[in-house]
């Protein structure tokens, strides 16, 4: 637990001091989200009405962005050695490395997400939704890319190959997510999205760290 | 099959069957596309684009049925770590992508005259497309890492964590199609494979299954001979470098 | 005294993508021992040092720990070694007794942190980000965490590399008196660094 606790440490720490930490996903989110009325136009009912799926999926790209280098940093200065080294299996690192991945941006961008949500003028029943749902599903993007992350880490342009294989991983997660808040939106019971959001994001817990480390040790050897 | 396993004993039988598979394939899918597209009746709400079904729905058969035979080569060689299933899973995800492309591509022109619409987010479509991003997901991280061993463990894994998340993707696609489908779009779709197709149409889509299964097969083993072929090459080049 | 390992690679076959390293290797290292893995560039030193720590599966063949009297370790190769690979694993955002204490943290030490790199002359560097820190000094501080990690046996990779002459005589002292306290020592390495080691060559 110790070693658990002092890799989470570890990585908030190095989020902080390298990549600006929560700052930088939160920068990305708030940009893509000044760009969607550009975009489309500044028709209120209709940014109202995608604003939920919207932020669902730049919360998906923020994710995303950081994601790349979540083992990559670790293979190149050879700390990936010692952390297979430890005494603890490399699943619990994943685990704790995920983890802190989420703390630094999906937890943010759970929070964010109902304000920017304001600036899209979402209807009023969906702020709640919208919070518990990335809440409870954003951790998707940080335990199922961990997959993709191991699986490319080591690899010079990991990036795009690593967004082609985790996009499929984020299809459910996605659909729920966005589902459960237009559910909300509409009036209708939303309490079925939020168990399938759970239980995918329990599963995401669980298989991440096991084929990430599975990836992970291919790459040692 | 384990007998098999080895290449050299692959590549015999292989030859022997070849011939054999590209003649049964000729044969199935020479007659299906000809009562396709001559002797079955029109569809009375459709027309002519209801022949499009006889090259859709094999392709969408063999877009999920290719996945499943790369998910069991990579399962044997994970377990068993068998360079031949690994040859096996590699060569096959780039015709079970095609097949994958395929079915799309007719499905958007199926959708044009029927739906007026080139595309429409309906849940098996949708389904499909994920299905074809898995694929190059695949295809992706074989052609990323040079070692040819741990490429092989890496994409192995991918296509095992894409087995278990496909029906994940399907009953999530399923439910948001539900969420979002409006009443107002007829669904052909789930009519085509109904016990109450005429028999006329059948037997053509049978053949045509079973023909582009044959294909299948015989693609994969050219693609196999192919790698194992290059793979020998290389062995003989690295031997060359060290001499 | 430190715990007695003796390590026993048996018919050891390494191979690297398309190639093979070494086929049919057999070593042995004993405890109070330094072992040295010699050979040229790309013989398989670093690979047969990753194979020991269990980094790496053999293709053929088994590492054995052995206490003396020749019963097998129940614990596995990582709880037994330190493994100081060809790269510090170190962070240069994290100050050097951050390093440290993480590395505590993940696998357990028997030394306390800042110690550790006092003996290795890094008292004035300590809470210095490892970002500043010269190649040499980077060295000291990986290996001021496996004199630090209190574990039996020591996996070296290069242990001498970028050292100046005194950075290198504080490595050797720390190795030979490893070795004198029973410990168990492989170390690949270009350059003699010690007398009396048991030298291992790869062809």
């Amino acid at each position: 637990m110790k070693g658990f606790l002092a890799l989470v440490g570890r990585d908030l720490r190095l989020s902080f001091r390298i990549g600006g930490g929560p700052f930088l996903g939160l920068g990305f989110f708030l940009t893509v989200t000044a760009m969607l009325p550009l975009g489309v136009g500044a028709k209120l009912n209709l940014l109202g009405e995608a604003a939920a799926g919207f932020l669902w999926v730049s919360a998906a790209l923020a994710s995303l962005l950081s994601l790349d280098r979540l083992f990559q940093a670790d293979a190149e200065d050879g700390s990936l050695d010692q952390l297979a080294l430890g005494t603890l299996p490399l699943e619990f690192a994943v685990f704790a490395k995920a983890l802190a991945h989420w703390l630094t941006t999906g937890l943010p961008l759970t929070v964010a997400a109902p304000v920017l949500a304001l600036m899209l003028n979402m209807p009023e029943g969906g702020y709640t939704a919208l919070f518990v749902s990335l809440l409870v599903g954003s951790p998707v993007f940080s335990f199922a890319g961990a997959i993709g992350a191991a699986l490319t880490a080591g690899l010079r342009r990991g990036g795009l190959l690593l967004s082609l294989v985790v996009l499929p991983l984020f299809v459910p997660v996605i659909v729920f997510g966005a589902g459960a808040v237009s559910a909300a939106i509409n009036g209708f019971e939303s309490w079925a999205a939020f168990e399938f959001l759970g239980a995918v994001s329990l599963f995401a817990m669980v298989l991440g760290p096991l084929a990430g480390a599975a990836a992970l040790r291919i790459h040692l050897s | 099959m384990l007998r098999y396993a080895n290449p050299k004993k692959f590549l015999d039988l292989s030859g022997a069957l070849l011939p054999w598979l590209w003649l049964a394939a000729i044969g199935l899918m020479g007659w299906g596309l000809y009562a396709a597209l001559f002797a079955t009746p029109l569809d009375y709400q459709q027309g002519d684009s209801v022949r499009i079904m006889y090259i859709h729905v094999p392709s969408a058969w063999m877009a999920s049925f290719i996945y499943g035979v790369m998910f069991i080569a990579s399962v044997v060689g994970l377990v068993w770590k068998h360079p031949l299933a690994d040859t096996a899973a590699k060569e096959a995800a780039p015709i079970g992508a095609c097949f994958t492309a395929a079915c799309l591509i007719t499905g958007a022109l199926w959708g044009k005259p029927t739906w007026g619409t080139y595309w429409i987010w309906d849940a098996r479509l949708t389904s499909v497309l994920v299905l074809f991003f898995l694929y190059l997901g695949y295809m992706g991280v074989w052609a990323a890492i040079e070692d040819r061993a741990k490429a092989a463990k890496a994409a192995a894994i991918l296509c095992v964590v894409g087995v278990i998340n496909i029906p994940i993707i399907r009953f999530s696609v399923e439910w948001w199609d539900t969420l979002h489908q409006g009443p107002s779009v007829v669904r052909f779709e789930n009519g085509k494979l109904a016990p109450s197709i005429d028999p006329s149409m059948l037997w053509p889509l049978v053949s045509m299954g079973v023909g582009c299964t044959v294909l299948f097969v015989a693609l994969l083993f050219v693609r196999m001979r192919t790698d194992i072929a290059r793979r020998r090459i290389r062995t003989l080049l690295a031997l060359k470098a060290a001499a | 005294m430190t715990q007695a390992v003796a390590i026993a690679g048996e018919n050891l076959t390494c191979r690297r993508g398309d190639r093979i390293l070494f086929s049919e290797l057999s070593l042995e290292a004993r405890p109070g021992v330094l072992t040295l893995l010699t050979g040229p560039n790309g013989s398989g030193k670093t690979s047969l040092l990753r194979m020991i720590a269990g980094l790496l599966k053999p293709e053929a063949g088994r590492i054995v720990f052995r206490h003396p009297d020749g019963a097998a370790f129940e614990e596995e190769a990582a709880q037994l070694i330190h493994y100081a690979g060809h790269h510090d694993a170190l962070k240069n955002q994290m100050t050097a007794r951050e390093n440290l204490a993480f590395a505590a943290a993940w696998h357990g030490a028997a030394r306390d942190p800042a110690a550790a790199l006092e003996r290795l002359g890094l008292k004035r560097q300590i809470d210095l980000p490892v970002g500043y820190f010269s190649a040499g000094q980077r060295r000291r501080a990986a290996f001021a965490r496996c004199w630090m990690s209190g574990r039996p046996v020591w996996l070296l990779d290069e242990p001498t590399a970028a050292l100046d002459s005194a950075g290198r005589a504080l490595v050797v002292d720390l190795i030979a008196e490893h070795v004198a306290s029973g410990g168990t020592v492989v170390a690949a390495t270009h350059e003699p660094l010690a007398e009396g080691a048991a030298e291992f060559a790869l062809a």
